[in-house]
């Protein structure tokens, strides 16, 4: 039995509490986030709010989508395309002047 | 072979099917990416009509972003319980998702309802066009997945899931999440960051 769920864990990831865990973290994350609408964060309110999104965004990837446990390939093919979109949309924003406004 | 778990698997030893489904997230995000960046560049283009703070409900999509979010939960619980064979739970979970996304879809809806009664058409502004274009497009992602998931309810139920059934349900998954992980992007730059 426990050579069952070490296997299974192995296999998929994790065990479903620790999905329970993962989904507790991405609320509690969720609920700073929008307290950075109703209190004033000063100069930290971009950044913070950019990097709760980026940890949010890496989690579910990493653990839900299974893609810190699985094949680097499937890593290599999904990051390729977020970077290539970050890359190319970035360039397009720079060329309207979005990021000197 | 090192991955002989799942079916159809290349020379590599990985599934083709995974494979597959990895280069279509990928290439979502280029199409995702070009809506957000449009977005953001026409954000603060409202041509007399209302601005993103007068119109957005925060509390509103707060709650909507996060039955979304738990969304993601139930789909992966259900991955879990179809890795397991437990096709009672799996059903139980997909349903669950399914229910979860209707009801964030249905948020949706009356949002946009809510939006254009406050003077906010499509064609209002380039900032309405923007949005309507990018959140309607996650909507119709989420629709379909809705729809993708009651149909694996159906036909796991008449046991008639081509290939290994947990690979299929975590296919499912795997575009359940992508719908979810974009939502977190538009959450955070199209309602929380204003103009």
């Amino acid at each position: 039995m426990t050579t069952n769920t070490a296997e299974t864990k192995q296999e998929h990831g994790m065990s479903d509490a620790g999905y329970i865990r993962i989904a507790i973290i991405l609320a509690a994350i969720t609920a700073l986030e929008v307290s950075t609408y109703y209190v004033d964060f000063g100069v930290l309110f971009l950044p913070a709010l950019l990097i709760m999104m980026v940890i949010k965004f890496v989690m579910v990837v990493s653990y839900f989508m299974h893609l810190k446990f699985d094949n680097k390939i499937f890593s290599f093919l999904f990051y390729a395309g977020l970077i290539l979109a970050i890359g190319v949309y970035a360039a397009f924003l720079a060329t309207f002047k979005f990021f000197i406004q | 072979m090192t991955d002989t778990t799942h079916g159809h698997a290349s020379s590599t030893g990985i599934s083709n099917v995974k494979l597959g489904m990895w280069a279509f997230l990928g290439s979502e995000c280029l199409l995702f990416g070009g809506l957000i960046s449009t977005y953001m560049l026409y954000r603060g283009r409202v041509s007399g009509g209302p601005r993103p703070s007068q119109i957005f409900d925060i509390p509103f999509t707060s709650v909507s972003s996060f039955v979304l979010l738990m969304s993601s939960l139930t789909m992966v619980l259900a991955v879990s319980a179809a890795h397991k064979d437990d096709d009672r739970k799996t059903n139980l979970w997909l349903t669950v998702t399914a229910l979860l996304g209707a009801t964030f879809v249905g948020g949706q809806v009356y949002e946009f309802t809510a939006f254009y009664k406050e003077g906010l058409g499509f064609s209002t502004s380039l900032f309405g066009s923007s949005f309507y274009t990018l959140t309607g497009f996650h909507g119709v992602h989420v629709t379909v997945g809705i729809i993708m998931l009651m149909s694996l309810v159906g036909i796991l139920k008449r046991s008639s899931v081509p290939g290994k059934k947990a690979e299929v349900v975590e296919m499912i998954g795997l575009y359940w999440h992508f719908v979810d992980i974009v939502w977190i992007i538009i959450f955070t730059l199209v309602y929380l960051i204003p103009v």
